[in-house]
């Protein structure tokens, strides 16, 4: 049961964080930055696995690798955007978060140009 | 896990000394001391939390396939 190890993971971290927060906020920070990390190094592996039954599936569905490769590189963006972006706002600095949100969302615009512009060709060519 | 959990008892652990020398220190009047005892506690917790963000921002990158 991975999960309550997960659950008791993030009491106690929750409990320890409390504690050093009222003394020292800095180091509360940092240990909240500490917990985020360990609890999403726990569950990557899994999502490891289910990432590599999706590629067998666009294998078999014929699909071309290129516009997976294309989501899995923006999920991981908005992952890592948002994980970042929480501990500024849980740490009081909501305009760097904000700012931290939107270079992802430029990232992530960058990324999905080429697809727009296949689309686009794609229409282009059904025009007479 | 037993690994990961140690880090976290390991940075409470600096938190709560740190907390407890700065009192120390300010009750006898050496106020700067205490300062830079919060700085080095603080040097400390980010050397590790940094160590833990680069394997963290490693392992996304290679199941997403970020390069």
């Amino acid at each position: 049961m991975e999960v309550m190890q997960i659950v008791a993971f993030g009491l106690i971290a929750t409990v320890l964080i409390v504690v050093v927060k009222s003394q020292r906020p800095e180091l509360g920070v940092l240990l909240s930055v500490a917990a985020g990390v360990i609890l999403f190094l726990l569950v990557l592996d899994k999502i490891g696995s289910i990432m590599d039954v999706i590629k067998e599936l666009t294998d078999r569905a014929g699909i071309s690798m290129i516009y997976l490769g294309t989501i899995l590189k923006i999920i991981g963006i908005a992952y890592i955007a948002e994980f970042g972006a929480q501990i500024c706002r849980d740490a009081g600095e909501g305009a760097v978060a904000t700012k931290i949100e939107f270079a992802a969302k430029i990232m992530i615009m960058v990324l999905a140009v080429p697809i727009v512009v296949a689309v686009l060709q794609l229409l282009l060519m059904l025009v007479p | 896990m037993g690994n990961s959990v140690d880090i976290i008892f390991k940075i409470a652990g600096v938190g709560i000394l740190v907390a407890v020398l700065n009192s120390i220190l300010k009750a006898a009047g050496k106020e700067e001391q205490g300062h830079l005892v919060t700085l080095a506690g603080l040097a400390i917790v980010f050397i590790w939390v940094v160590q833990l963000l680069a394997s963290l921002f490693d392992q996304v990158k290679s199941v997403f396939k970020l390069f």
